[in-house]
C-alpha cells in the first residue's frame, strides 16, 4: 500500500462539505438575539472535506495502527486480551445509546438494573460489599479509592492519618493519586523480589497512617505471600488497605481481594473484563469497598428498593461526586457482556489460565533472557534484558526489534529494580500457538543479538516510521496544525 | 565529568558561586550528563524566596525529570532567560550556563555545603 | 479440564503440554504459594455463561425497560445527530483495539488522530496548546482548578461563579475537598455570574484562580467584558468552561482573555448513552502549556526525515514525576478523541454554524411557544443558545412524568419552578408543536 501522509486539514477545499441538515423550518433568528460582542469574532479554521474524504482519510490512519485483532501484545501489566466483538454491539444498542443520563430513573429502570447488576457481579468476583462504577479509569478509581480511605478517617475525626504507604516498585500513578487526593507519600522498600519488606514496614506504620496501596501479584507477578500478616498489621495501627486492581486478572477465578483482608479496590474493566483500550481510553475504574465504607462511595449512587425497583440516591456521607452522571456507561455494558459470556463457571478459568500462559513463556525463554526471580509467576514476568549482555543489544532494541516480527514490544524499563527490565504478559486469550510463534521470535532476536548485533539496534527496520527525534519534540513542542504550519 | 574549584557544592548535584551577597546557582556536568539532552528548565520568577534544601524548580530530559533544590536561602533576583529558549545551553556547559541569582539572606549555610573534592567523591559512587 | 470458554483458548493437550514445560503438575501447582484460606472455594452468585442469542436476549429484555423519549433537556447532555461515518469509523478495530502509543512506529493512527483533535480544540477555543483530552468536562475542570493552584505556587484560593453547572461544581468541589483548594463559590445575580462580587474578592491578592461558564447552569450566554483584565491585574488565571459545538458561534475562551479552556465534547454529536463515554477537554495558553495535565501529542521527524507524530512533554506526567506529577491521570478518551475528530472533519466549520443556527431557531422558536402559553415566564431575560431557563406555576415534577408517558423528556427541574429545555438540531418544529401542546393539556 502507499505511504498515505495527509492531515485531514491539508484535504480541505473552501467550499467542500461532508454533511447535510435540515431546511430550517423555525422562522425565527434566534443567533441575532445574542448582542454582538458575545460571538465569535473570527472563524475557527476547521477542514472542509467531503464524506468520502473523510471516510478514507481515517481508514488509511487505521492501517498505521497495531492493535489486539492484528496481533500479540506481550505487554506487561496491561492485560490486553481478547476485545470480543459481541460487547461493542451491545454497547451500541439505540435502547441505551439515546437513554439522558438525567431522564427519570422510572424511565431508565433497565440502564439502572444493568448497573447494579455489574456492580453486584464485581462484588461477588473481587470479594467486596460493593462497588461504585462512577470512575472513569483506573487512575481515577485509586484517586476515588483515596477519598474513600480519607472520608472514613475524617468521618471518626481522625484528623491525623494524612500518611499513605506506597511500595517503591509501584507504578507512578499511585503516589500520583495519593498528591491529588491530599495525601502524603511514605515510602516502603522492596525486598529484591519485588514483595514488601514487613520489617521495614513496621516501624511506618503510625496513627498518621491512613493506609497503604498494594498490588497483589507484585509488580513482578509475585504473589505476596505475607499479604494476610500485613493486614493484620495495617489494621492494628488502624489502617486501611487499598488493593490497586491493574494485577486482578491473575486472581480472577481464584481468590479474591476482599478475602485477603483488603478494604477498598479498584478494578480496570479495559484490563481484566476485556473493554478495548481504545488506544487509550476510554477506560472505566470501578472501586469496591468493604460493608464498613460503603456510606463514602461517591454520589450518584444506584440502588434497589424492597420491591425490586431501582433509583438513584445521593447520600450525605458520601465522598462527593467524581463525574457529572455515572460514568462511562457504554464501558461498563461491554465488561457486563463479557461476564455474562464467561458465566460463574468459565470465569473461574481466567486467572489460572493467564498465569499457565505467562509461566510457559518465561520458562521457555530463560535460557537466552535473564530471569531475576525464579519461581512461579502470576499473569506477568520480568526479564532484566538478554542474558548475554557482551553485544551491547539492550532491552529497548530487543522491544524494537520485535515489532519488526509483527509483534507489539512488551513493558520495558518499569519496574525500575532492573536496568534492563522487560515486563510480559501474555493474557489468557492467548493460545499456544500464539505463545510459540512469541517465543522463537524471541529466541531468533537473541540469536540475532549474538551473531548481527547492528540489524537488532538499528530496529525497527519495517515499520512504516523509524526512530522517532523526541528531543526536538519536547524542546520546541508543535503541538497543532497551525503551529506546524508555520514551524 | 568537569568540576571546577572554588565553588560548592550540594549533594542534590546543583552548584553555587557566591559573590559579594550574590549567589550563582546552577547544575553540575555530571547532573546534565546524567540527565541527557534537556528540554526544559522550570525557573523560579524574579522575587520569588527560596530556602536552602528546598526545591526552586525543575529540569526535565524527554523521559525523566529532577527537581532543583536551592543550596541557598533568600530572593531571587534574576533568572537565565536565555535557557528558556534554549535549555540545551547546559549540556554545553553546566558551569557557564547558571539558572538562577540569589541574594543571600545567611552566607554561611555555604559552609554546609561540599568543595570540589567531597564533591567528586559523590560522583564517583 | 478443558476451558470450554469461546473466549479461552486452551485445550487440554495444550494444558499438558504447557505444564510439562513449566515442570509443574498442575494448575495449582502455580498457586501453591498462595495461603489456601484466601482461595476462594464457593461458587460466585452470577449467572452461568451465556450464548451470544442468550445475552442478546437478555440485553433486549433490559432494554425494554428503558423509555425511549424525544429528548428536550439538555444539563450537561445533548441529543445532537450523529453522523453514519462515525460509528463505522470507530468500529474499526485497529483503532478500538490497541494500545497507548507508547510505540509510536507502530501507533501512528493514533497519534496522528490525537493531533488532529488537538488542532481542531485550538481552533473552537482559540487556545495555544490542548492535550489529547480527559475523563468529562467536569474532571477537566477540577484539573484546572488544581493546574491554576500549582501554577500559583503558594496562592491557594479559587473562586467558582455558582453559574457554573451543579454537576461541575458538585466534582470540583470534591476535589477541592481533598486537595486542598480553598475554593470559594460566589453567589451569581440574575442568572449571570457577580462580576462585581468576584472583583472584590479578587482584591485580597490571594486568589490563584477563577472559573467560569458561558452558556452557563441556566444555558445563558454569559458577558465577561474586563474580567480577564482583572483576574490578571491580581496575578490569577481565569478558566472558562463552555460548550465546544457553541464555540463555533460563541465568543471564545481566548477572545474572552482566558488562560484555560475545558468543557465536555459530549455536545459534538456523541450518543447519549446514560452519561458516557463522553470526553473532557483542555486547552491552555502557551505560558501555561508545561503546566498542562494529561497527554499530549507533538510533531516530529523520524530517521528518515519523515514527518510523524509522538507523544511528548512527558515528564510532566505520573510514569516519571509520580507524587510531583501534574495530576494523575494517565489515559484520555482516545477513542472519544477520535469521534470528535471525525466528526468535526465531517461537520467543518460551516456544519458547526448550521448545527448551533438549528438548535438556537429551535429553541428560540419553543421559548416564543411557551411564553404565549401563558404558563411560563422568563425570570432572566438574558440571551441564549439553544438551552434556557424559564419559571411556571406548573408542577413540574407532575408535567414531567405526563410528558414521558407521551414519549417526552421534559425540562429540567431545577427547583422553585424553574424548568431548563434544551433543544438540538434533531428536534422538528412538528415535534416541538407537540411538546407544547402535551405541557398545555395540564
Amino acid at each position: 500500500m502507499k505511504h498515505y501522509d495527509k492531515l485531514i486539514f491539508e484535504l480541505s477545499r473552501p467550499g467542500r462539505k461532508g454533511y447535510q441538515l435540515p431546511a430550517d423550518s423555525f422562522g425565527v433568528d434566534g443567533i441575532k438575539s445574542i448582542p454582538s460582542d458575545l460571538l465569535r469574532q473570527s472563524d475557527p479554521e476547521l477542514p472542509e472535506v467531503s464524506e468520502l474524504d473523510v471516510v478514507r482519510h481515517y481508514t488509511n490512519l487505521s492501517s498505521k495502527n497495531f492493535g489486539v485483532d492484528t496481533g500479540f501484545y506481550p505487554l506487561g501489566s496491561c492485560t490486553m486480551k481478547y476485545n470480543p466483538k459481541i460487547n461493542e454491539e451491545i454497547a451500541a444498542l439505540p435502547e441505551f445509546s439515546a437513554l439522558h443520563p438525567l431522564q427519570d430513573p422510572e424511565t431508565a429502570q433497565g440502564a439502572l438494573e444493568l448497573y447494579w447488576n455489574l456492580q453486584n457481579a464485581l462484588a461477588q468476583l473481587a470479594g467486596f460489599a460493593e462497588f461504585t462504577l462512577n470512575p472513569f479509569a483506573g487512575a481515577h478509581g485509586e484517586l476515588t479509592g483515596l477519598m474513600v480511605m480519607r472520608s472514613y478517617h475524617m468521618a471518626r475525626g481522625d484528623k491525623k492519618r494524612t500518611k499513605v504507604i506506597v511500595p517503591d516498585s509501584a507504578h507512578g500513578t499511585n503516589p500520583a493519586s495519593a498528591m491529588v487526593s491530599g495525601l502524603q507519600v511514605v515510602e516502603v522498600k522492596s525486598r529484591p523480589n519485588g514483595s514488601i519488606d514487613i520489617e521495614d514496614l513496621k516501624p511506618l506504620l503510625s496513627d498518621e497512617i491512613a493506609g497503604i496501596m498494594m498490588t497483589n501479584p507484585n509488580t513482578l507477578g509475585m504473589f505476596e505471600t505475607e499479604i494476610l500478616e500485613i493486614a493484620k498489621l495495617v489494621h492494628e495501627a488502624g489502617g486501611l488497605l487499598y488493593y490497586d486492581g491493574a494485577n486482578f486478572n491473575p486472581l480472577l477465578g481464584k481468590v479474591r481481594p476482599g478475602d485477603m483482608g483488603f478494604d477498598i479496590m479498584h478494578i480496570n474493566l479495559h484490563k481484566t473484563f476485556s473493554t478495548p483500550h481504545g488506544g487509550g481510553g476510554p477506560g472505566s475504574g470501578p472501586v469496591g469497598v468493604a460493608a464498613h465504607l460503603v456510606d463514602f462511595l461517591p454520589n450518584p449512587h444506584v440502588k434497589k428498593d424492597e420491591n425490586g425497583k431501582f433509583y438513584v440516591d445521593f447520600g450525605k456521607d458520601a465522598l462527593g461526586s467524581v463525574s457529572a452522571f455515572f460514568g462511562n456507561f457504554g464501558v461498563m455494558m461491554k465488561a457486563y457482556a463479557y461476564i455474562l459470556s464467561l458465566g460463574k463457571e468459565g470465569i473461574r478459568n481466567v486467572g489460572p489460565m493467564a498465569t499457565l500462559n505467562a509461566n510457559y513463556i518465561k520458562e521457555s525463554l530463560k535460557d537466552d533472557y535473564l530471569l531475576p526471580i525464579a519461581g512461579a509467576c502470576k499473569h506477568e514476568f520480568v526479564f532484566d534484558g538478554l542474558k548475554d549482555k557482551s553485544t551491547g543489544v539492550t532491552t529497548l532494541n530487543v522491544a524494537k526489534r520485535l515489532l519488526d516480527y509483527g509483534f507489539h514490544a512488551p513493558t520495558i524499563y518499569f519496574p525500575l529494580l532492573f536496568h534492563e527490565s522487560m515486563m510480559i504478559e501474555p493474557t489468557e486469550t492467548e493460545s499456544l500457538e500464539t505463545l510459540d510463534e512469541f517465543i522463537d521470535v524471541m529466541h531468533k532476536v537473541a540469536k540475532e543479538a549474538r551473531e548481527t548485533p547492528d540489524v537488532v539496534k538499528d530496529a525497527p527496520l519495517s515499520t512504516i516510521v523509524r526512530k522517532l527525534d523526541e528531543t526536538t519534540a519536547a524542546k520546541n513542542p508543535i503541538l497543532n496544525y497551525k503551529a506546524l504550519k508555520n514551524a | 565529568m568537569k568540576i571546577i574549584e572554588n565553588i560548592r557544592y550540594a549533594e542534590s548535584h546543583e552548584w553555587v558561586s557566591l559573590d559579594g551577597e550574590i549567589a550563582t546557582v546552577g547544575i553540575t556536568d555530571y547532573a546534565q550528563h546524567a540527565l541527557g539532552d534537556i528540554v526544559y528548565v522550570d525557573m523560579p520568577e524574579v522575587g520569588d524566596e527560596v530556602t536552602a534544601g528546598e526545591d526552586f524548580g525543575a529540569v526535565e530530559s524527554v523521559k525523566a525529570a529532577s527537581d532543583l533544590y536551592s543550596p541557598v536561602s533568600g530572593e531571587v533576583v534574576e533568572i537565565n532567560e536565555a535557557l528558556e529558549e534554549e535549555p540545551g545551553l547546559i549540556n554545553q556547559d553546566a558551569f557557564a550556563n547558571w539558572i538562577m541569582k540569589v541574594k543571600v539572606s545567611d552566607p554561611s549555610e555555604l559552609e554546609d555545603l561540599l568543595d570540589a573534592e567531597a564533591y567528586a567523591k559523590i560522583c564517583e559512587e | 479440564m478443558s476451558c470450554s470458554s469461546r473466549y479461552i483458548p486452551h485445550t487440554e493437550d495444550d494444558i499438558k503440554v504447557m505444564l510439562e514445560r513449566i515442570g509443574a503438575k498442575s494448575i495449582d501447582d502455580l498457586y501453591a504459594d498462595i495461603p489456601s484460606e484466601v482461595i476462594f472455594k464457593g461458587e460466585y452468585d452470577i449467572p452461568s455463561a451465556m450464548s451470544e442469542i442468550e445475552l442478546r436476549n437478555h440485553l433486549k429484555s433490559l432494554g425494554e425497560k428503558n423509555s425511549q423519549l424525544t429528548v428536550f433537556a439538555g444539563g450537561g447532555a445533548y441529543d445532537h445527530y450523529s453522523p453514519s461515518v462515525i460509528s463505522h469509523l470507530l468500529a474499526r478495530s485497529e483503532f478500538y483495539t490497541a494500545y497507548t502509543p507508547y510505540q509510536p512506529e507502530i501507533s501512528q493512527g493514533t497519534l496522528q488522530y490525537i493531533f488532529e483533535y488537538q488542532s481542531m480544540i485550538c481552533e473552537l477555543t482559540g487556545m495555544d496548546a490542548s492535550n489529547a483530552s480527559m475523563y468529562d468536562g467536569a474532571t477537566a475542570t477540577a484539573e484546572a482548578m488544581m493546574m491554576m493552584v500549582a501554577a500559583a505556587k503558594k496562592k491557594n484560593r479559587v473562586l467558582m461563579s455558582d453559574t457554573v453547572s451543579p454537576r461541575v461544581a458538585e466534582v470540583v468541589k470534591t476535589y477541592a475537598k481533598f486537595h486542598g483548594v480553598d475554593l470559594c463559590v460566589v453567589e451569581g445575580k440574575g442568572g449571570v455570574s457577580d462580576l462585581d462580587s468576584i472583583y472584590s474578592q479578587l482584591e485580597a491578592g490571594d486568589v490563584a484562580g477563577v472559573i467560569v461558564a458561558s452558556p452557563n447552569r441556566y444555558g445563558i450566554v454569559e458577558d465577561f467584558s474586563g474580567l480577564s483584565d482583572r483576574v490578571h491585574a491580581a496575578k490569577a488565571l481565569l478558566t472558562m468552561y463552555s460548550d465546544p459545538s457553541a464555540l463555533a458561534v460563541l465568543r471564545t475562551p481566548a477572545e474572552w482573555g482566558a488562560d484555560i479552556a475545558c468543557g465536555d465534547g459530549q455536545s459534538l454529536g456523541m450518543p447519549l448513552l446514560f452519561g458516557g463515554p463522553y470526553l473532557g477537554f483542555m486547552a491552555c495558553s502557551k505560558a501555561l502549556l508545561r503546566k498542562m495535565p494529561g497527554r499530549v501529542v507533538g510533531a516530529t521527524k523520524d530517521a528518515d526525515g519523515k514527518r510523524a507524530f509522538v507523544l511528548t512533554l512527558q515528564a510532566r506526567e505520573q510514569h516519571i514525576r509520580r507524587e510531583k506529577a501534574t495530576s494523575n491521570i494517565c489515559s484520555n478518551q482516545s477513542l472519544m478523541a477520535l469521534y470528535v475528530t471525525v466528526y468535526v472533519a465531517l461537520m467543518g466549520k460551516n456544519g458547526l454554524k448550521e448545527v448551533n443556527r438549528l438548535s438556537c431557531d429551535g429553541a428560540h422558536y419553543l421559548y416564543d411557544s411557551l411564553l404565549a402559553t401563558g404558563r411560563f415566564s422568563d425570570p432572566f431575560g438574558k440571551p441564549f443558545l439553544k438551552e434556557f431557563t424559564l419559571k411556571t406555576d406548573i408542577d413540574v415534577k407532575a408535567l414531567n412524568r405526563r410528558l414521558s408517558d407521551k414519549g417526552f423528556m421534559g425540562g429540567l427541574d431545577l427547583g422553585d419552578g424553574l424548568v431548563e429545555f434544551a433543544v438540538t438540531e434533531k428536534r422538528t418544529r412538528e415535534e416541538i408543536d407537540q411538546f407544547v401542546k402535551v405541557i398545555m393539556e395540564a
